[in-house]
């Protein structure tokens, strides 16, 4: 079975976890001046990569904490998790950890 | 008027629990108890205290005991307080009133779980029949307890002892947890 890293948890089984989408994605200021084309942007339009993806975990059968990771998509491998609200990592440096 | 008889029925009230294969796991319906969900941010354990008598852990995963209460840890705002039935009333208002000065959540959830306690030589290997987690003392030590999965229930899982569990689930849930469990044991018949 697939282990995630809870930030706060620890390592644990991939079945107590859900997904919740790209990361990231913030809310732009002023939404009562966007157009139509921005604000569906926003709401719909993800960058889908072939590879690292930045995106929402949420602990559902665990502490219930939303969290972040970076999975490469190709391989289900997650490079890291972190905890909501904190910066994007160096992804670079991190997989240069790794390889090492 | 309509009158209509008040008695508690509890989930397992047609179910026994006696089997061959107690001498390796035994299985026991956890008498009827207290419990509240208490969510609030970091004054909260503390606050709590007054109404406890301990402040709610704020360790990962981890119990925080007094007499007969227990606080389990869920998460980093939630916990699990469990304590004797007769407590439902006065201890409910005791938090409510203790924790009144701070933004928090208080829920009485006394009849929405029920309690099984699994023990035994074969504990952990019954539950790891449905339970994913590794239940080893080195990686779950007693006193940790935490909120996860049997089969297809999500159910509250605390070590109280190095061969004892006490696992919480919602009373819906309660026979599906038993069966499997039970059918879990067969093979110590
Ligand atoms: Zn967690």
């Amino acid at each position: 079975m697939l282990i995630i890293n809870c930030p706060i948890c620890g390592p644990r089984p991939e079945i107590e976890f859900r997904y919740g989408g790209e990361a990231h994605v913030a809310r732009p200021a002023g939404t009562e001046t966007l157009d139509d084309q921005t604000v569906a942007d926003r709401l719909y339009m993800r960058t889908n990569p072939k590879g690292l993806h930045f995106e929402r975990w949420r602990h559902a059968h665990g502490c219930g904490k939303y969290f972040n990771a970076v999975r490469d998509t190709v391989s289900d491998f997650f490079v890291t998790t972190y905890k909501a609200g904190e910066p994007k990592p160096d992804v670079a440096a991190l997989l240069k950890d790794q390889a090492r | 008027m309509l009158d209509v008889p008040t008695r508690r029925i509890t989930a397992f009230a047609d179910r026994s629990f006696a089997s061959p294969a107690d001498k390796a796991v035994r299985i026991a319906e956890a008498s009827p108890a207290a419990r509240f969900v208490v969510r609030g941010r970091a004054a909260v354990p503390q606050t709590a205290a007054v109404a406890l008598g301990f402040p709610l852990a704020t360790d990962v995963c981890r119990a925080a005991l007094g007499g007969e209460r227990v606080a389990l840890w869920l998460g980093p705002d939630e916990w699990l307080v469990i304590a004797p039935e007769h407590e439902a009333e006065s201890l409910g208002a005791a938090l409510a009133s203790a924790l009144a000065g701070v933004p928090h959540a208080l829920v009485d959830v006394s009849h929405r779980n029920v309690g099984l306690t699994v023990s035994g030589p074969k504990a952990s290997y019954i539950l790891n029949h449905g339970c994913p987690l590794d239940l080893s003392l080195a990686a779950f030590p007693v006193g940790m307890c935490t909120r996860t999965i049997l089969a297809k229930a999500e159910v509250v899982l605390w070590r109280t002892a190095e061969d004892a569990f006490r696992l919480e689930c919602w009373r819906s849930f309660g026979p599906y947890v038993a069966d499997f469990l039970e059918e879990a044991r067969t093979e110590f018949k």
